[in-house]
């Protein structure tokens, strides 16, 4: 082998780049076309027509007191159900991402490789986390919705079932990108990984995952709308009645209603944050 | 309990020796600093010595016991009983500064009393008391994000007062805080480990501290021991042979002279 001592002054990440830039982009352009995106339909005179008049019905909005008493309890239904579904995930997601938390491996912490059994471990919980979020919750909605029936019990179990897998995914990667420095410390002074964990790591990513799991609480007052849509309760479920009889009045109003609920979840989310900040 | 390397080395990743076959013992109750240019192995040394890192190749006794013998379980049991401060003190940024210094204590205690001490600190007394010997008392309930550099690096040290640590490997201690209160900040150190009949090593990149300080002498350079003698047989021939260039170009030559200086550096060298 010969030995260069030639200076380079060359940047040596440019190629890898280059190369995924490329591969990103091969990727992309086919798929936009398998997809058939074509945005002129939206412009189509027959099209256009039919929108424009459901869109009619949309006002006034309704805004009868029984009907409104009614979309009341629906809305309360609806974010218990969210509130509900987003805590049983969250106890789903937390453990499971301590279990595969590569950040408080005792052994990686020496050799820079985690013992089989521990590594065995991270990837089963990976795999059931990735089986979990890849169902979407509607379909969870469906299947439980077979087993226990209409109503809110299956839209919480949907949401606490696929939200467990992403939150799971979500809080592990938190913990990995955090400063791990502060727990290394802990753990080669003699601490438990539990300690290392409370005392290291929490500290340093605890606005971050409160954040994501307020975000992840307002997806949920979304999906469990749609929900509503397949019988398991909420919001949704006056929607589609709404929506099948054309009653475009009742859907604006329950619109304003999750644009009120959005906006709440976001101030929820930016108070949580200056607390914990 | 004696701590002691035999003929140690540790490859760099890269390629190229961290440590190169090192040899050195620490008796009880002995305080050893380190010097050495930067690069010369001090932190590697350190890790190595806190059984943090596993050397390739070379014998490494932790306390008496060779810890890549040890299950996981005495291992962690054997870390218990040392306390290794890295350069940068290692305090996540939103923790206030009495649960960091209490982080010093897990050793002792349960994983359920160290969470109880999350919800009310357990020993407020012990870290104040830490605190106020590096006279920092005052930001006991602070945030750690909240202080200064110098701060930060004196809260690190009193989490070790707060530990029950017989050997304390310390890389750099004092490097943020300025000339009087390394002084004081290595005097309550010193004073804590004799107290306590612990061991010492220390590595400092100022060399009159040092000097000043300690009365065993270790000079690393470039992974090798190129000496290890009680303080009065160091003298300036070794300490440049030691940092060699490096001390002729920071002691003699001021930047704007610099490249004529650097051929008389050479022939000092």
């Amino acid at each position: 082998m010969r030995v260069t001592d030639t200076v380079t002054y060359k940047d040596p990440a440019w190629h890898t780049r280059i190369t995924w830039t490329v591969v990103f982009l091969a990727v992309l352009l086919p798929a936009g076309w398998l997809a058939e995106f074509n945005p002129a339909v939206l412009w189509d005179e027959a099209n256009l027509r039919t929108v424009g008049h459901f869109l009619g019905t949309f006002l006034p909005p309704a805004h009868s007191l029984e009907f409104l008493n009614m979309v009341a309890i629906a809305t309360w239904k609806t974010i218990a159900i969210a509130t509900v579904g987003t805590v049983l995930a969250a106890i789903i997601g937390f453990p499971a991402a301590l279990a595969a938390n590569r950040a408080l491996s005792l052994s990686a912490l020496t050799t820079g490789r985690m013992a089989p059994w521990a590594a065995a471990v991270r990837w089963t919980v990976r795999a059931v986390l990735i089986f979990l979020r890849s169902v979407p919750e509607v379909v969870w909605a469906l299947l439980i919705v077979r087993a226990v029936g209409l109503g809110d019990t299956a839209g919480v179990l949907a949401i606490a079932l696929t939200y467990g897998g992403m939150l799971g995914k979500v809080y592990l990667e938190i913990f990995e990108s955090t400063d791990v420095e502060a727990t290394r410390s802990l753990l080669r002074n003699g601490a438990g990984r539990t300690q290392g964990f409370f005392y290291g790591m929490l500290p340093a990513c605890l606005p971050e995952l409160t954040s994501y799991t307020v975000y992840r609480w307002e997806c949920a007052i979304r999906a469990s709308v749609i929900m509503g849509f397949v019988g398991a309760g909420g919001l949704g479920q006056q929607m589609e009645l709404s929506m099948r009889m054309l009653a475009g009045g009742e859907v604006i109003t329950m619109l304003a209603v999750f644009v009120g609920l959005v906006w709440i979840a976001d101030q929820v989310s930016l108070q949580l944050r200056k607390w914990t900040e | 309990m004696s701590t002691h390397l035999r003929s140690v080395s540790v490859a760099y990743g890269t390629g190229g020796r961290a440590l190169d076959g090192i040899t050195m013992a620490i008796g009880p109750g002995e305080q050893v600093a380190i010097i050495g240019p930067s690069g010369a192995g001090k932190t590697t040394l350190l890790h190595t010595l806190a059984s943090a890192l596993k050397p390739g190749e070379g014998a490494v006794t932790v306390l008496g016991s060779d810890p890549w013998r040890l299950s996981q379980t005495e291992l962690q049991r054997l870390r218990r009983r040392l306390f290794l401060a890295p350069q940068a003190p290692p305090l996540p940024p939103r923790q206030r500064v009495v649960n960091a210094v209490l982080a010093g204590r897990l050793p002792e205690w349960s994983t359920w009393r160290a969470l109880r001490s999350l919800v009310y600190p357990a020993d407020i007394r012990s870290a104040r008391t830490a605190l106020a010997r590096f006279r920092i008392e005052d930001k006991l309930f602070l945030r750690c994000d909240r202080l200064s550099g110098g701060e930060r690096q004196r809260v690190g040290l009193a989490r070790l007062l707060a530990s029950p640590a017989e050997l304390f490997l310390l890389d750099e201690p004092v490097s943020a805080l300025d000339p009087a209160l390394a002084q004081a900040a290595l005097q309550v150190l010193q004073g804590e480990a004799s107290a306590r009949g612990a061991s010492m090593v220390v590595s400092l990149h100022a060399v009159d501290l040092a000097l000043a300080r300690f009365p065993r002498i270790v000079g690393l350079r470039e992974g090798k021991v190129l000496f290890d003698l009680p303080r009065p047989a160091v003298d300036e021939a070794l300490l440049i042979e030691l940092y060699g260039s490096e001390l002729c170009n920071s002691f003699q030559a001021p930047p704007e002279h610099q490249a004529e200086a650097l051929p008389i550096c050479r022939g000092c060298v």
